[in-house]
């Protein structure tokens, strides 16, 4: 692993610098904060609007910590998906196409160092999100509910990243397959409609990442997850093949030296 | 002699074209050695596949007695890479990657704070360190270029077309720059620019469609191509003197023709070593008086368009002494 302590540094001030890190802590903070306020006031809002034109009257039942923490990991399921499988797209793609892959790549940087240094900066990148957006859901949820218990929380936040990882693993691998960004990020969003749809079907669900979601809201609201285990084995044997795939295309692959 | 870079019928081929084809070279330690050829003669592939970027289809090559498929990784040790069209990251400043290649390369403290303060000195980017590499132009990149491929003293510096974004004030003094590093280090210079190749290059090699058609010392390449032929410049208003001088070297036995041109007058020998030693004593003789006097030596660029000139160029193996 030559060179990896020296090119993961690079990589997290890229990261800060391009402002990447800004960006996914913006939107999962964002997300962190709507999430409980949309459980708390979407009926408020609702009985504002009054009745219905033909006088019947829409009755909703109160908000709970089950709707605020439903809502967060729909609005993750959703919007932070979207983040996660974008993210990545230029990783390794952006430095193939602009050249500057080869530069590093003729120094005392081994592929492996290189390849793994962006995906440690990738995950912290993610972790870094999850984190603030869970920090803000769990401080809102307490604030206008109950705070809910805070290892269950934890738990849950960390089923999150991993689905996120997985999701966001299918860009990285185009990424290092192909030499432009929009192909890979085009590879990242067909692997997230393939996983999605394979989700269709209630028996398959558990084993693909998003079967990690209703077991993390299970987890937040202090209940015992079906197939919890199954769920997190399956994910985490899909990142490391689809990462192993990552590694198989880059390793022999011949750099161009610009664009 | 030691020989620094060595390639054994090297072979690249990419789908039906045959970028290199079986090119058998060695590249003298310490030398300045320059790569030419017309546009996709084979340059830029023979760089990369001696730098480890691309992967040869038949052959092998050695640099610093490494083997570039089987030990690239200790090749890269070894040496530096300077691309034609350098990009590196923009939101870098000039100073940040030049420390951060000399750290990929173990670099630390002091040591290193001196080293990038030299290869920045040398390059004339001093006053730019600290500005984005974004902001910096074509020329400030290649300058920056040939710092960051200096900051490890490298034993092999592979240069693909160092100087082609610069101006003249520029060229100039990357050339010298790369001219010092001559006994110090071994740099293989890919360019067009032949008039550079000239200044700095001690021996050369020239590529065409894949092929090597020649390889030998810049020196003894003009001696090999120089044509039996002189050339005198008389003073000017001498034409009577001229005239006669004229008609006695049509006279004489080791001369095969003779043209005038105003004062210039331009000898072809069939008999060179004759002819040398000759001519001047027959000038003197006429009381003619010369500006200059000179065997006419082909440049490189006589050279490189002979050998590549269309179809009828046949390849030479000289190979470097």
């Amino acid at each position: 692993m030559d060179g990896f302590p020296i090119f993961l540094r690079k990589e997290l001030r890229e990261s800060v610098r391009t402002n990447r890190l800004l960006v996914a802590v913006v939107v999962f903070a964002i997300l962190g904060i709507i999430s409980p306020l949309t459980a708390k006031y979407t009926p408020e809002l609702l009985k504002l609007v009054g009745t219905s034109s033909d006088g019947a009257t829409i009755i909703l039942p109160t908000p709970t910590v089950k709707d605020a923490i439903t809502q967060f990991i729909k609005n993750v399921a959703g919007t932070g998906i979207f983040v996660a499988v974008l993210l990545p797209m230029g990783l390794v793609a952006r430095e193939k196409e602009r050249g500057t892959a080869a530069f590093v790549l003729t120094k005392p940087l081994s592929r492996p160092a290189f390849l793994t240094a962006k995906l440690v900066s990738l995950g912290l990148t993610l972790t870094a999100g999850v984190a603030i957006g869970a920090l803000a859901t769990y401080w809102y949820t307490a604030l206008l509910f109950t705070p809910t218990e805070v290892g269950g929380f934890i738990a849950a936040s960390l089923l999150v990243l991993l689905s996120l990882l997985v999701y966001a693993s299918f860009t990285f691998l185009g990424s290092t397959l192909v030499s432009a960004q929009l192909p890979a990020a085009g590879i990242g969003l067909a692997g997230w409609i393939v996983v999605s749809l394979l989700g269709i079907f209630p028996n398959i669900e558990q084993y693909t990442p998003a079967g990690l979601l209703d077991p993390a809201s299970q987890l937040a609201l202090g209940l015992t997850p079906q197939h919890l285990w199954v769920s997190i084995g399956a994910s985490v044997a899909l990142l490391v093949v689809i990462l192993l795939l990552a590694w198989l295309s880059f390793r022999g692959q011949e750099l161009v030296t610009n664009a | 002699m030691e020989t620094a870079v060595s390639c054994r019928s090297l072979t690249k081929r990419y789908g039906d074209v045959l970028a290199l084809d079986a090119l058998t070279l060695d590249v003298p330690a310490g030398a300045v050695f320059g790569i030419l050829g017309p546009n996709g003669a084979g340059k830029t592939t023979l760089l990369r596949l001696l730098t480890g970027l691309a992967h040869p289809t038949a052959g092998e090559a050695t640099v610093a007695g490494l083997s570039v498929t089987a030990q690239a990784p200790a090749v890269h040790r070894h040496i530096s890479f300077l691309d034609q069209s350098p990009q590196y990251y923009s939101w870098m400043r000039g100073r940040e990657l030049i420390t951060f290649v000399g750290e990929l390369f173990g670099l630390r403290g002091a040591d290193l704070r001196t080293r990038v303060d030299e290869a920045l000195a040398l390059t004339g980017l001093t006053d730019a360190a600290n500005r984005r590499i974004g902001g910096y132009s074509g020329g400030m990149r290649q300058r920056l270029g040939l710092a960051q491929a200096l900051v490890n003293r490298p034993e092999v510096l592979f240069l693909d077309e160092p100087a082609s974004a610069l101006d003249p004030a520029g060229r100039h003094e990357i050339l010298a720059a790369i001219a010092g590093l001559r006994s110090t280090a071994t740099v293989c210079m890919s360019t067009h620019i032949l008039a550079d190749v000239e200044r700095i290059c001690d021996t050369v090699a020239i590529l065409n469609k894949g092929r090597l058609l020649v390889s030998a010392p810049v020196a003894e390449l003009q001696e090999r191509y120089a044509q039996p032929a002189f050339e005198l410049e008389l003073d000017t208003g001498q034409g009577a003197t001229a005239e006669q001088l004229v008609a006695a070297l049509r006279a004489a036995p080791w001369v095969g023709d003779v043209t005038r041109q105003g004062d210039m007058v331009r000898v072809i020998a069939i008999d060179t070593a004759a002819a040398g030693h000759e001519i001047l004593p027959l000038v003197a003789a006429h009381g003619a008086q010369l500006q200059r006097f000179e065997r006419i030596r082909p440049d490189l660029e006589d050279i490189f368009l002979r050998l590549t000139a269309g179809p009828t160029s046949t390849p030479e193996k000289v190979q470097a002494s």
